[in-house]
């Protein structure tokens, strides 16, 4: 289901212009991120695909239909819908909350609930917690609830209003992983509003980055995001260290590799130490034996490999395979001159000028 | 002062006896109620949902809380002539006042964010107004109810003052031949009826509200029901 704003503009009756014509087309199967500073016109435009608010002028299309020739109601049932406090109806319990729109539509009570018990299930809640009120579950438990009454009805779009902003961190963590591996089961067309841009760069497959005044000011991979900011703005919102996490989106795999030898490695007058193959940490000239900091595997990341590398005292990352036997390393200097490369290259694309010929 | 008219076997049966007046006693103020509630409880959900016509719900309560019951009785009859009819329409125009802002208020009150919630996973406005507002409204929407309950009963009295029947008869019948323990018999059983009244609408209130909304205090997240146990 493909998502498209077409100029698409919304002016309050006081005359606040939340979206400025606003062109954009969100890919089907892909999370989107909607990103910005607070009052940048982010939920107004994700509540102009449910009709939730409709534009002053110009349309929103789901795969190429007005969104404006349907009935709210029932556009609304198709679409998944969760909210910062979860919303959940209070006088309901757990289950029913979630069985709401398979109900609405028609499905019988009984059918609706076995399926949403599945679901509770499915979304990291155990069943037990169906027959509860929502005010018996803590926030991060309640969010889940609204994730999986937006899941009910199956519907091919989800969209998602700030949905972890309201739980504490590690719970946010929880939660974003939770969604990152529905929706690898999943592949629905999700559209997601935070005004957290790293949670915008670990969610989000596209980021959207409105500026104030509802302009849009980048739209692209997170990545690129990170790497080639489209102006000041985007570059000031992104934030500090965006090398260091732009490393993030490469992976390990294509790093080079020493190898680790049968006789003993020893690297900056240290010497890996393992035991049935698996790295115990460095002894150091005087027999102490220091730590390893952690070891990492072909499917880690580079930013993962980049900082264990800072981590040892031998300035060097163990690669371990699936079994945790040591495979080889990879040096602090190997790293810095992939990186180097790496964003020598990416810049060249976009330069311009240079010897023609 | 004695309860010798109370306790009196002989006034326990009959037509002129306590079974009966209780019964007609609460038969106006049912039909009052019944007629008021039809009024305005719709009307309030109607306000509190669409926030249209709020200016009306509180100026009518507030208008309601000032009203002098005897005096409306009095208009009434002034207009329509004496009976049962007029009786019952006092007590409607004095029942309306708190229903009306109790739902209206009630509803209002519901959570903006919970209502987004329901109009956004599609359901439709009447559907949001009676399987949303309104159930988390109960609990101030029966407390409405409660009130105006109690104020219909104790107002019956008047009743007995145009028609013969009620529990009002005995403080008239009392007052015109000066038989106070009659009075007085009359003023127990009716304080006791509103008691009891009152304390079947409290446990109607018990089952009807969902166990999700019933603590009102305090805040609504997590701190409102004790974790049961498994
Ligand atoms: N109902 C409304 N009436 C008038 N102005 C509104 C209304 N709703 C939003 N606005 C204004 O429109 C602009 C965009 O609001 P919107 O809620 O879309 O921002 P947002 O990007 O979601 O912000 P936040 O991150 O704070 O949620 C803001 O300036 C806001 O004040
Ligand atoms: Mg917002």
């Amino acid at each position: 289901m493909v998502i498209r704003f077409e100029s698409t503009t919304k002016q309050y009756p006081d005359g606040t212009v939340a979206v400025d014509a606003l062109d954009l087309t969100v890919p089907s199967g892909a999370i989107t991120v909607f990103v910005g500073p607070s009052g940048c016109g982010k939920t107004t435009s994700l509540r102009m695909i449910n009709r939730m608010i409709d534009p002053t002028s110009g349309r929103v299309l789901i795969d190429d239909v007005d969104v404006a020739s349907e009935r709210p109601a029932r556009l609304r049932r198709r679409i998944g819908y969760v909210i910062q406090h979860a919303g959940l109806f209070p006088h309901r319990t757990v289950v029913d909350n979630v069985a709401t729109v398979p109900v609405l539509s028609g499905t019988p009570r009984k059918e609706a609930r076995t399926r949403a018990y599945e679901l509770l299930e499915r979304v990291g809640l155990t069943a037990a917690m169906g027959d509860r009120y929502p005010a018996q579950l803590s926030g991060g438990q309640q969010q889940r609830v609204g994730v999986a009454r937006a899941l009910a009805a199956d519907p091919p779009v989800l969209l998602m209003d700030e949905p972890f902003s309201a739980v504490d961190p590690v719970v946010r963590h929880d939660l974003q992983a939770e969604l990152l591996r529905l929706q690898g089961e999943l592949g629905k067309t999700i559209v997601l509003v935070t005004h957290d841009i790293d949670e915008a760069i670990v969610l989000g497959d596209h980021v959207a980055v409105f500026a104030e005044g509802g302009r849009l000011a980048q739209f692209a991979p997170p990545e690129e995001l990170l790497a080639s900011p489209a102006d000041a703005f985007v570059a000031g919102f992104v934030g500090r260290d965006r090398g260091y996490r732009g490393l993030s989106f490469a992976t390990a795999a294509d790093l080079p590799v020493e190898p680790v030898t049968a006789e003993g490695t020893v690297v900056e007058g240290l010497a890996l130490v393992l035991d049935d193959g698996r790295p115990t940490g460095w002894r150091d000239p005087d027999g102490r034996l220091l730590p390893t900091e952690g070891t990492h595997t072909a499917d880690d990341s580079l930013r993962v490999v980049a900082d264990l590398a800072l981590l040892s005292p031998a300035g060097a990352a163990i690669r371990v395979d699936a079994a945790g036997r040591a495979v080889g390393l990879v040096r602090q200097t190997t790293v810095a001159d992939v990186v180097r490369q790496r964003q020598r290259s990416r810049l060249a694309v976009g330069a311009v000028g240079g010897s023609a010929g | 002062m004695s309860l010798d008219y109370l306790l009196d076997a002989a006034h326990w049966s009959g037509p002129d006896g306590f079974p009966h007046q209780i019964l007609e006693h609460l038969r106006y103020t049912g039909l009052a109620l019944l007629i008021a509630m039809v009024i305005a409880l719709p009307l309030g959900v109607l306000i509190g949902h669409t926030g249209r016509g709020a200016g009306l719900a509180i100026n009518l309560g507030n208008a309601g809380r000032a009203l002098p019951t005897l005096g409306v009785l009095m208009l009434i009859l002034a207009v329509t002539g004496v009976g049962l009819k007029p009786v019952i329409g006092a007590l409607v125009v004095l029942a309306i006042p708190p229903l009306l802002t109790a739902t209206y208020a009630g509803v209002s009150s519901v959570d903006r964010g919970v209502v987004d919630a329901a109009r956004g996973v599609g359901l439709r406005e009447p559907q949001i107004a009676l399987g949303v507002e309104v159930p988390l409204a109960l609990p101030v929407i029966l407390g409405g109810v409660r009130s105006a309950t109690l104020q219909v009963i104790s107002t019956a009295t008047i009743a007995a003052y145009v028609a013969q029947d009620g529990l009002g008869r005995y403080l008239f019948d009392g007052l015109a031949v000066r038989d106070y323990p009659r009075i007085v018999a009359g003023a127990v059983v009716l304080a006791v009826l509103a008691v009891v009244v009152d304390a079947l609408l409290a446990l109607l209130q018990r089952v009807v509200v969902s166990p999700g909304v019933r603590p009102r205090a305090g805040s609504r997240r997590r701190t409102a029901l004790p974790q049961p146990e498994r």
